[in-house]
């Protein structure tokens, strides 16, 4: 169908590592055909070119860390059709969340030359704690594939393809044997948002619950049988759902439980 | 060895070596011969090229949430119960794109799957999959739809079964009536005996195609001193079946236990990860994923497997029917061994254990039948029949359809 115009997009950056931007410049294969489709009118990370707002798709990535955040996610939000926020920083706080645990000003000395030019807040939140969004891709980083997927999905007017389900659901279509059941190691992937393919099990590694919380995730039952079953002892506990995704609310409730 | 005629229902007897040739002759005859294999630290059914491929000399160590691949004493080829994955995975696989379609100037234009033909001879099925092949084969083959792709590769499929030597460790088909005899379902199916210095194997002729096959192989008419040898094989695997689920008048067991508490605490245990549907072997639930190209140009359409487990999976306008992990689980259960029987006439369940063995937390679905019954006798059926879907919001009263 022809369009009138293409759609605008812009894609932004709150406290983030610019991992999940990057997935976008990733898109080798397809990013002729996404720049033929969209406009894309704001993206720093790749050009320095600027087309002004309304936009209609805005990819929000990064949490908010600073106070000039505050004020800026409200821009966004008011100059955007469609805000989808990207990645563990934006969806769930990233690992700069760890801050929610502890007293920021402890860590700006550790980090910074000069504390005192450090303008930080006392949390690191997701951008749906300030302003309503309409959808959102959780990983860390994303998934390209999941990405060209939601905008395939914008452009045709469908719902995206994006289950929130387990990861063993990804695992196990892969043909991958468990390799908690079988190999005796531990893996969050029961309780993680599917997304990333299943990729630490296809390699033996235990998933570590990169991609925050599935829909109705039970970490509870799955911490009880890592400690009764797998040896895994409160500590380890409290650090395997203290990561990139801490901020989630299941994954900070359960590391909390385990916090002594 | 000289070849003896042989008719349906013959027993005859292989040496164990013959079967390298017994693979030989499947895949001259077009057979992409699979079966079982060690890869990933465990088991699982891949191409087999030669009898090498076999796992030789391995058994496997099950519990709940739990499996080991164990070595044994001799040499056996069929030593182990069955592993995480099932021949559902070939004929009813986890992804299918159902039909490409590209867009053209009078319209969209659908385009045929694309399919190669593909015709399977499975190796070491055990009788459970032997009886969930057969649910399954109710499923798609049976009532007004049929699935054509199913269809092409079950009637085409060779099987070749394996008696059991050895229960599974979480395995309770004794109860279910499935094992661990092969009774019917296969072109042919053997017995491994290893006895002093013979290996060889009895094996019955199921059809025609298995009577051809045994007809190219050197084998003769088994003697009443082999078929004694395997028929206790068999019943030293029935003896050590640690694991039983009672199935009297199940179905109104179920229905009345709507409320019961039980369901409560597994819930609570529950990881609603859908595990234990991956790996059912008769589990046949899909979802139907459209996909499109950036451009709009060519859109696909793929089936995939889904799980009673999600959220998505009981997704009606305003919402999902089975909100809590309780009723998902429930559902799951109730369905398997109750409203199955009402849909398809058989159970849904064949007593492989897999749910047991692959569950992460190690959910029991003998423990929780058995939980549901004494709980019952000691009083806790919750509210009883007559206040059957009164529990929480919008789950009521729509559960225990599938």
């Amino acid at each position: 169908m022809p369009r009138k115009r293409r759609p605008k997009l812009a894609v932004w950056k709150f406290a983030s590592c610019d991992g999940c931007q990057l997935s976008l410049l990733d898109c080798e294969d397809e990013l002729l055909t996404i720049a033929g489709e969209l406009e894309i009118s704001y993206f720093v990370e790749a050009s320095k070119a600027v087309v002004k707002g309304p936009y209609d798709i805005s990819l929000v990535e990064g949490s908010i860390a600073a106070p000039h955040d505050l004020e800026r996610i409200q821009h966004v939000r008011q100059i955007s059709k469609f805000v989808m926020p990207i990645g563990a920083c934006a969806t769930a706080g990233g690992i700069q969340g760890l801050r929610n645990f502890a007293k920021v000003e402890n860590y700006i000395p550790l980090v910074y030359a000069r504390p005192q030019v450090i303008e930080a807040l006392e949390t690191s939140t997701p951008i749906s704690a300030h302003v309503p969004v309409d959808f959102e891709l959780q990983g860390c980083p994303i998934n390209k594939r999941q990405l060209v997927e939601v905008v395939s999905a914008l452009l045709q007017g469908r719902k995206p393809v994006v289950s929130p389900h387990s990861v063993c659901m990804e695992c196990k279509m892969r043909g991958n044997i468990c390799v908690q059941v079988a190999l005796g190691i531990p893996c969050l992937g029961p309780v993680t948002h599917a997304g990333c393919g299943a990729i630490c099990p296809t390699y033996q590694r235990g998933c570590y619950g990169c991609y925050g919380p599935k829909e109705t995730p039970n970490t509870a039952s799955l911490s009880a049988w890592f400690s009764q079953r797998l040896g895994v002892t409160e500590p380890e506990l409290l650090r395997l759902f203290r990561t990139f995704n801490a901020g989630a609310e299941p994954f900070r409730q359960e590391s909390e439980a385990h916090d002594h | 060895m000289r070849p003896a005629a042989s008719n349906l229902g013959d027993e005859v007897v292989l040496e164990a070596q013959a079967l390298q040739q017994l693979l030989e002759v499947l895949s001259g005859r077009g057979y992409q011969v699979v079966g079982p294999t060690l890869r990933q630290g465990s088991l699982v059914y891949d191409r087999l090229s030669s009898l090498d491929d076999l796992p030789r000399g391995w058994g496997d160590q099950q519990e709940g949430g739990f499996f080991r691949l164990r070595p044994l004493n001799e040499p056996a080829l069929f030593g182990y119960g069955v592993g995480q994955k099932s021949w559902k995975e070939f004929l009813y696989p986890p992804r299918r794109r159902l039909w490409p379609a590209r867009q053209e100037a009078h319209g969209l234009q659908i385009l045929p799957p694309g399919e190669d033909a593909v015709k399977f001879a499975f190796i070491g099925v055990h009788p459970c999959d032997l009886h969930a092949i057969a649910v399954q084969d109710k499923v798609f083959l049976e009532g007004p739809y049929l699935d054509l792709h199913y269809q092409a590769r079950r009637q085409s499929a060779f099987i070749l079964a394996v008696n059991c030597g050895h229960a599974c460790g979480t395995g309770f088909c004794v109860s279910m009536g499935t094992g661990p005899r092969a009774s019917s379902g296969f072109d042919l199916a053997l017995t491994e005996i290893l006895a002093e210095a013979r290996h060889y194997l009895v094996v019955t002729v199921g059809s025609e195609k298995g009577r051809q096959v045994i007809s190219q192989l050197p084998h003769r008419r088994a003697q009443a001193q082999e078929l004694e040898a395997a028929a206790k094989v068999v019943a030293q695997a029935a003896g050590q079946m640690g694991r039983s689920l009672d199935t009297t008048e199940i179905k109104a067991l179920l229905y009345r236990n709507y409320d019961n508490p039980r369901w409560d605490q597994v819930a609570a245990r529950c990881l609603t990860c859908g595990n234990c549907t991956l790996v059912c072997p008769t589990c046949f639930c899909h979802t139907v994923e459209d996909t499109s190209g950036l451009t709009g140009e060519q859109a696909e359409r793929w089936r995939r497997w889904d799980v009673c487990y999600t959220v998505d999976f009981s997704y009606l306008h305003g919402g999902s029917i089975r909100a809590t992990p309780r009723s998902r689980y429930r559902q799951w259960l109730t369905h398997k061994l109750a409203t199955w029987i009402d849909q398809f006439g058989v159970s849904g369940c064949v007593g492989c254990g897999r749910c047991i063995t692959w569950c992460p937390v190690a959910i029991d679905i003998t423990a929780e039948v058995r939980a549901i019954r004494e709980g019952e006798r000691s009083g806790a059926r919750g509210q009883g029949p007559g206040a059957r879907g009164q529990g929480a919001g919008i789950s009521k009263g729509t559960d225990k359809s599938n």
